[in-house]
């Protein structure tokens, strides 16, 4: 299911004085499969940008194209197409509801108008995506549990609707280094067993680093770049310019360069900055 | 969804009637209540009425705004208006068909009770127009301060106010965010009969009532943490103070009470 977005402008309180512009003719496309980063300042739209995926928000202008259809058309069942899209927002902790964690993760489905056992199944499937054992935490409440685990739970209850998309809004923010280490895998692993195509919002440019094939930058309601975290990571400057870093490997590989070592300038994975920092070690050619 | 909602209606803009001191304007609004309750002929009303729009043009609010306070209250007013002109017996006969007797006695005291109404509108909404919510609770904090002798919570009450004022667009906007995140596990607030509307409800309210409950305890401990302990022996960020404005303020008040009283004696 691909999406595709088409000169997307969203004002809130149109026609009012408190009128913004959160997002200013956004146009890109999204194919089968991608891992897709998007970066950007606070306030820069992304969270507007992603509620328009999933057709809650209706754009001023512009279209959303799900499989070539038109989200904000007049015969689209827009609450079906919200189940092929799996949004999670911002802390979705917070919105966990049942008494039991297999109960709030069974609500999808359940919209769905699935069978019990078809939701059963897919309780178990999700808890299982996201690492949590299902003996163990199934019938336990949802607000006993810490809070990476309740953000795995939150992220089961759209991913047993089982999307074909999936598009998450920070979903490392507030979480200690063990609970974001555990999100993380979580995707990877969802991207590269499933082929799940998956939209992540972050200002955290490790995250970013470690997962995405390709990064959308947005500023200021606009897309001020798109490519491949190489090719994006590599421009330092323009990252500073819109006020955003670049990944921690990418920083300390440019400042090594500018004192002299001999390393590529497109390195911004942990891994490969070791390799080839491990590379000069043994050529014993450190200058 | 919700944007719509604006609560209060505090009329954002700078003027002599903004500056009041809410103390003197809450005590004002009161005269100006019991003003319009002795007034006892139309030329009363007229003299309130340019009263009143004058201290609108003060004000810098349109006399619109103020009107717009009327709408929720429209039904009872007309009410009022049919209730007096039906059920009022007097001399005058205006009009007679089958049981409906309309009088001129029973169209002038219709006009009259229903124009009450309206200036009691009129005139509360230009309190809430010109003063901040949390002014206001200020001000009832610090006139209630007597009450104190007899174990009237003044300072909790006043607190209370200050708070719920405080979080009312915080809660929308939770809301809002927890009715986007179930819509989009494909939850349907929209359609359905009764029933399954107020079941739709659920899975809105726990998260909201959950996190209500959360802030309450994250505000208390930041609350206690920066050594509140209730209202003995606080003092303010504003301290009110009484201008010359507000002594203005207070003559002319004065002098409309005494054109109502003197109207009364003498017409």
């Amino acid at each position: 299911m691909p999406i595709e977005v088409c000169h997307l402008t969203h004002c809130y309180s149109e026609g009012s004085a408190f009128r913004t512009v959160a997002l200013d003719d956004v146009s890109f496309r999204i194919d089968d499969g991608e891992f897709v980063g998007v970066i950007g300042h606070t306030g820069s739209g992304k969270s507007t940008l992603v509620q328009h995926l999933n057709g809650l928000l209706r754009p001023s202008s512009g279209q959303v194209l799900i499989n070539g259809e038109d989200l904000n058309g007049e015969h689209v069942n827009r609450r079906a197409l919200r189940q092929r899209i799996g949004l999670v927002f911002q802390y979705p902790e917070y919105q966990l509801f049942e008494e039991t964690v297999a109960k709030d993760i069974a609500f999808g489905p359940k919209n769905q108008g699935l069978s019990a056992d078809e939701i059963a199944e897919r309780v178990r499937y999700a808890m299982d995506c996201v690492h949590l054992d299902y003996d163990k935490y199934a019938e336990r409440s949802p607000f006993e549990l810490s809070g990476g685990q309740m953000r795995r739970v939150a992220i089961a209850g759209v991913l047993a609707m089982r999307p074909s998309v999936l598009i998450l809004d920070e979903p490392t923010a507030g979480l200690d280094p063990r609970g974001r280490d555990k999100i993380l895998s979580m995707l990877e692993e969802l991207h590269a067993r499933e082929n799940t195509t998956i939209l992540m919002v972050s200002h955290s440019m490790d995250d970013m680093a470690r997962l995405a094939t390709r990064l959308i930058v947005m500023s200021e309601g606009k897309i001020v770049v798109e490519g491949t975290p190489r090719e994006i990571f590599a421009r330092e400057d323009m990252m500073t310019s819109i006020g955003l870093d670049v990944p921690d490997a990418a920083r300390l590989c440019a400042r090594l360069r500018t004192m002299g070592y001999n390393l590529p300038a497109d390195l911004f994975r942990p891994e490969e900055l070791k390799e080839q920092l491990l590379r000069l070690w043994k050529e014993g050619s450190a200058c | 969804m919700l944007n719509n909602i604006t609560m209060g209606q505090y009329y954002p803009v700078d003027s002599r009637v903004h500056r009041l001191d809410p103390r003197i304007k809450l005590i004002l609004t009161i005269v100006f209540i019991v003003i319009v309750f002795i007034a006892r002929t139309f030329l009363g009303y007229a003299v309130i009425l340019a009263f009143v729009y004058l201290a609108s043009r003060l004000a810098n609010v349109p006399f619109r705004m103020l009107l717009r306070g009327l709408k929720p209250l429209r039904l009872i007013i007309i009410l009022t208006f049919l209730l007096n002109l039906l059920f009022t017996t007097g001399e005058t006969l205006w009009l007679e068909f089958w049981i409906v007797r309309i009088t001129k006695e029973g169209f002038m005291q219709a006009a009259f009770y229903s124009l009450r109404l309206v200036f009691l509108v009129i005139g509360t909404s230009l309190l809430t127009l010109t003063t901040s919510p949390v002014s206001l609770a200020d001000a009832i904090e610090i006139l209630l301060t007597p009450l104190k002798k007899i174990h009237f919570p003044a300072h909790e009450l006043a607190m209370m106010m200050t708070i719920a004022l405080r979080f009312i667009p915080t809660l929308l906007e939770e809301t809002d965010k927890i009715m986007k995140a179930q819509m989009a596990r494909g939850a349907d607030f929209e359609s359905g009969n009764l029933i399954s509307r107020a079941k739709a409800m659920v899975p809105l309210l726990v998260p909201l009532f959950v996190s209500a409950f959360r802030r309450a305890g994250d505000l208390a401990m930041a609350m206690e943490s920066r050594c509140y302990h209730g209202g003995d022996g606080r003092t303010r960020l504003r301290v009110l103070k009484i201008t010359k404005n507000d002594w203005i303020a207070c003559g002319v008040m004065a002098v409309l009470l005494a054109l109502i009283i003197l109207e009364g004696i003498f017409l």
